[in-house]
């Protein structure tokens, strides 16, 4: 890319407070040009896949639509969401979920970390490592998960065989665990590896000058390695998050959502293949969405202007 | 990073910690090995040391094409949807991180809702849209959607990352001599290249991972990938469930990922030496 502009010091993202000279000159103009140009392709490949696939999506949560039952289809208006809300399906499931994606995300991060630390500074067979702790996130999830249940399938799995013949996907606090272990298991690499990322752009100038200062490896953490990667950690937690919340494979190979162990993405399939009621099974994916967004909201306030661009548009 | 003297505590130290984090990281990986080994009446057998051994999953699905043609167009529609949201993603990251123009906002907002929305619902329209445009079943009505899909990761990752590139040292060189051109070979690239690489491994995986839309919107092994094939060959029987071939399946669908990762590594590694801003 040529840039054919005298370059704006990298001020980030959203702020053009700073150098607020009254010009929207030549520069100025040639740099926006230059700025669409580049967005255009990204931009067209995802509006052309996903505008009306949304938008059918939207339409039909308001809709009475069962492919059982297609002469009732009807236009409800938001019938549809108040017969969800007020489900205790949803409410159980939406349980679950925020309690794998709260204990998963978390751990996930510490490890993460711990890992990325590990990766970054590991003074022999770094390759090995590297490429060995990325082999998790590399597996097909549909594999993984059918190791972890023919791992804890008693009689025959080693981990049942090393509790004791227990067989914790019968049970829901257990099989619950068994879930998150299998997740955290599957995307700390992930996150390893967004926070190496990050973790590399940390001058080591400023890690020994710390030192010299006579910070402790804690503070030199805290204080110079934690801020500066603010970006990364966003962005991986938020992604983290993101997909933590719409779990799935794991758990339909897992327990299939048995024993009070389905997250809202289960329940939202359910509905759309099994029973085929198209309004509803819309309505829960249009409700997963508004709680993802609303999280995604959240970590971008709390990161302030760490976050790349500014605030997401709702909906 | 270079202090090359070690302590014998801080050796053992980092032994421990690298043999930990490699115990964790394989352990499951061998268990499916180790099924995959085993015979039909050894897998009963919970130990991780296979009784019986036997090579015959192996043989039994890689002698099947309907395993090895899906086993190719999951590479095939990886690596082509993987370069495609890679050059999409850094082209955008770099105006979102360098560039002022208005709209940037609107951008990330708009990524973000892609990476938001529950791919369940959007599977059945998409499904409708791909018979109508005739792109169902066939390379670009997977390659399509996950590039799509794989941008707002691509966007975000990089977007990040292009921000703390000292872009400073492209004056620098330029005021050093260098052309526009040399400048952002020479200076640019290399530090862009370990968030590339990243990102690149990442939309991969992504890509490879896939399971619902590679089933959705496939229906014979022209373009089926890996993973869907392996559900399809898992549903012989309601009531007995093929351990043995599904493990080994899973065995050869990780195979390519460590060539991959194997690959890129080097690449990661030389980035994040020659990437460090030292003096």
């Amino acid at each position: 890319m040529t840039a054919t502009t005298p370059a704006p010091v990298r001020a980030g993202g959203g702020q053009h407070a700073k150098k607020a000279r009254p010009q929207l000159s030549e520069g100025a103009r040639a740099e926006r040009r230059l700025g669409f140009l580049l967005i255009a392709p990204a931009v067209i490949v995802m509006l052309a896949v996903t505008a009306y696939p949304v938008g059918y999506a939207i339409f039909l949560s308001l809709e009475r639509y069962n492919l059982e039952l297609p002469q009732e289809t009807k236009f409800i208006g938001f019938a549809n969401y108040s017969a969800v809300l007020s489900s205790p399906y949803w409410w159980q499931s939406l349980a679950v979920t925020a309690i794998i994606a709260a204990f998963s995300v978390s751990i996930t991060l510490v490890l993460g970390m711990l890992l990325a630390q590990i990766l970054h500074r590991t003074l022999f067979g770094r390759g090995t490592v590297r490429t060995t702790s990325l082999i998790p996130y590399g597996i097909v999830t549909v594999a993984a998960a059918y190791s972890w249940q023919y791992a804890w399938t008693p009689s025959q799995g080693y981990l049942s065989a090393a509790f004791h013949g227990s067989a914790p996907l019968t049970n829901q606090a257990e099989a619950i665990i068994v879930i998150i272990v299998a997740e955290i298991w599957k995307t700390t690499p992930f996150m390893g590896l967004l926070l190496l990322a990050g973790l590399s752009l940390v001058p080591e100038d400023l890690l020994k000058a710390a030192k010299m200062d006579g910070a402790s490896a804690w503070q030199r953490f805290t204080k110079v390695t934690l801020p500066l990667m603010k970006p990364a950690i966003l962005v991986a937690l938020l992604f983290r998050t993101l997909d933590s919340f719409r779990i799935f494979d794991t758990i339909f190979i897992l327990t299939s959502g048995n024993n009070g162990t389905g997250s809202v993405s289960i329940l939202g399939y359910d509905n759309l293949f099994n029973a085929l009621n198209l309004g509803i099974g819309s309505t829960i994916s249009i409700l997963i969405f508004i709680c993802v967004a609303i999280i995604a909201l959240i970590f971008i306030l709390g990161f302030g202007t760490a976050a790349p661009g500014t605030d997401p548009g709702t909906r | 990073m270079a202090t090359a003297t070690l302590t014998p505590r801080q050796r053992v130290s980092w032994t421990t910690a690298n043999f930990v984090v490699i115990a964790l990281a394989l352990i499951p990986v061998l268990w499916l090995l180790s099924l995959s080994l085993k015979t039909p009446a050894a897998v009963l057998d919970p130990s991780l040391v296979p009784s019986q051994w036997t090579w015959g999953n192996y043989s039994g699905i890689l002698t099947s094409t309907q395993f090895l043609r899906p086993l190719v167009n999951s590479i095939g529609i990886g690596l082509i949807s993987t370069l495609i949201a890679v050059v999409l993603a850094s082209m955008a990251a770099y105006a979102v991180a360098r560039l002022r123009f208005p709209g940037k906002s609107v951008l990330i907002g708009m990524a973000l809702l892609i990476a938001m929305f529950p791919i369940i619902a959007l599977v059945t329209p998409m499904f409708t849209i791909e018979r109508a445009l005739g792109l169902f079943n066939t390379w670009p009505g997977l390659i399509i959607p996950y590039v799509a899909f794989g941008l707002p990761l691509g966007i975000y990752t990089l977007s990040a990352f292009f921000r703390e590139i000292p872009w400073e040292l492209e004056k620098a060189a330029k005021m050093d001599g260098a052309s526009p051109f040399q400048a952002f070979i020479m200076v640019i690239a290399p530090l862009a290249a370990p968030g590339m690489v990243t990102t690149a491994i990442l939309v991969f995986l992504a890509c490879w991972n896939d399971f619902l839309m590679a089933i959705s919107f496939t229906s014979t092994i022209d373009s089926r990938t890996a993973p869907a094939a392996m559900e399809y060959f898992s549903g012989g029987s309601v009531f007995t469930v093929p351990t043995g071939p599904i493990a080994a399946a899973a065995v050869v669908v990780t195979i390519p990922i460590i060539i991959f990762v194997l690959f890129f590594q080097r690449r990661i590694v030389a980035g994040l030496t020659s990437g460090a801003v030292k003096g």
